[in-house]
């Protein structure tokens, strides 16, 4: 399984990275949305997109309505994982296409439970495929 | 800031005469990170905190509470969620057709995210006309208003909350998510030791007591599990904790076996409390 972490925030996504590598996923960072397409349209195929709302040059929900938009690319599984926290914001989102919504500050155990209820996690909690990966 | 022995001892016995659940003295760590904040707020060192506890009772009460109160989560584990909308709840709807109604206790129900979570399937999964009662009852006063608040915090939310399901039953309060009111008005809350005799409660057609009998000596379990047995209708089902449910097995209780969970069945006719034991109708099995 492969997780594609998009945030402006170096730190972020380094605890994100981290958080889903213990859980057996690879993981790419990008800075932006724009970043997180050109990566996927130079051969990159993440399993979950992991996604901050705000960031440069292309936000999070642009990235999401570009990825909805593309056949090819319709298995890809999109978590938000954002301050932005109203119930606006999250209806705004799964309206686009995004599957899950994560609220800043999380723990590890959220993004966890969260990709267990997208069906990422085997029963172990592990990534899906994280034997093969190893 | 460290505590004593002598002050571990006193709160474990604290902790074990209002509610039976005993904590091991080897987990003083444990007691003294729940303790700590308290110590804090009373601008005391841990010792002394402990020793003005003899003469507070309020402060006991707050103590008992930061020692019993458990993590929890939206559809913690899954599977007997997803045991309760698969199998459970076909068979109800089959068998309650006279009075479509459908009677829940979430019998350790901490901050409420047991009983939501059911509350939050009955609305999607009854047919109209259904009603639900989920009954909450926890050892914690606080956590019986919590539930009754039916307010989380977004770290609380992030825990199995799926997003499409917060959007349609939640709205924001501040900094807080609210359920609605109509999950709310399903949802009874009250004050109850498991380790006292239960009051007047009915019947129940599923109960939850997941994750709370192993803080109890073994014949306090064996007492609940006796007690619990005629508040469970005669064909209800009891889910425990996955590591209680092999250990918790009488005469009184049959195990069933659906997917990865096992849930308990009454093995034979309710008995009334006090009644003399009844001669097992069925031999217990430990499920496949």
């Amino acid at each position: 399984m492969h997780a594609l972490i998009i945030d402006d925030s170096r730190t972020m996504r380094s605890i994100l990275s981290r958080i889903v590598a213990d859980l057996g996923f690879a993981a790419t960072e990008a800075g932006h949305g724009q970043e997180a397409l050109d990566l996927m349209a130079g051969g990159l195929q993440p399993d979950v997109c992991l996604i901050d709302w705000n960031m440069p040059v292309m936000d999070g929900y642009t990235f999401v309505t570009k990825v909805r938009a593309e056949k090819r690319w319709r298995r890809i599984t999109l978590m938000m994982v954002t301050t932005e926290s109203s119930h606006s914001h999250v209806v705004r989102a799964l309206a686009a296409g995004a599957h899950e919504y994560v609220i800043k500050p999380f723990t590890a155990d959220a993004i966890a439970a969260k990709l267990r209820l997208l069906g990422l996690l085997d029963p172990s909690g592990s990534a899906l495929d994280a034997g093969a990966l190893a | 800031m460290s505590l004593s022995e002598t002050s571990l001892r006193y709160v474990a016995e604290l902790v074990h005469s209002r509610t039976s659940i005993r904590f091991d003295v080897d987990k003083g760590y444990l007691i003294q990170a729940r303790l700590m904040p308290l110590a804090r707020q009373a601008g005391v060192d841990l010792d002394v905190y402990v020793q003005r506890l003899a003469g507070d009772a309020e402060e006991r009460r707050r103590v008992v509470d930061a020692l019993t109160i458990n993590e929890t989560s939206w559809f913690r584990d899954t599977e007997p969620f997803r045991a309760f909308t698969d199998v459970m709840l076909p068979h109800l709807l089959a068998e309650r057709t006279i009075t479509q109604r459908i009677r829940i206790w979430s019998a350790a129900s901490s901050s409420g995210q047991e009983a939501y979570s059911l509350a939050i399937l009955c609305d999607e999964h009854l047919p109209p006309g259904w009603t639900v009662e989920i009954v909450a009852t926890d050892v914690s006063e606080t956590m019986v208003e919590r539930v009754r608040r039916g307010r989380y915090g977004q770290v609380e939310m992030n825990r199995g909350m799926p997003a499409g399901t917060l959007v349609k039953h939640f709205t924001r309060v501040g900094t807080e998510w609210e359920i609605s009111a109509p999950l709310r008005s399903v949802v009874r809350a009250r004050h109850l030791n498991l380790a006292d005799p239960f009051p007047e409660l009915g019947r129940f057609d599923v109960v939850l007591l997941r994750n709370v009998l192993i803080y109890f000596d073994p014949s306090t379990r064996a007492d609940i599990m006796r007690r619990l047995h005629p508040r469970l209708a005669d064909d209800g089902y009891l889910l425990l904790g996955a590591a209680e449910t092999a250990t918790e097995s009488s005469e009184h209780w049959r195990l069933e076996r659906h997917g990865r969970i096992s849930v308990h069945r009454p093995a034979g006719p309710a008995q009334l409390v006090g009644a003399a034991p009844t001669v097992p109708t069925t031999t217990a099995t430990t499920g496949g």
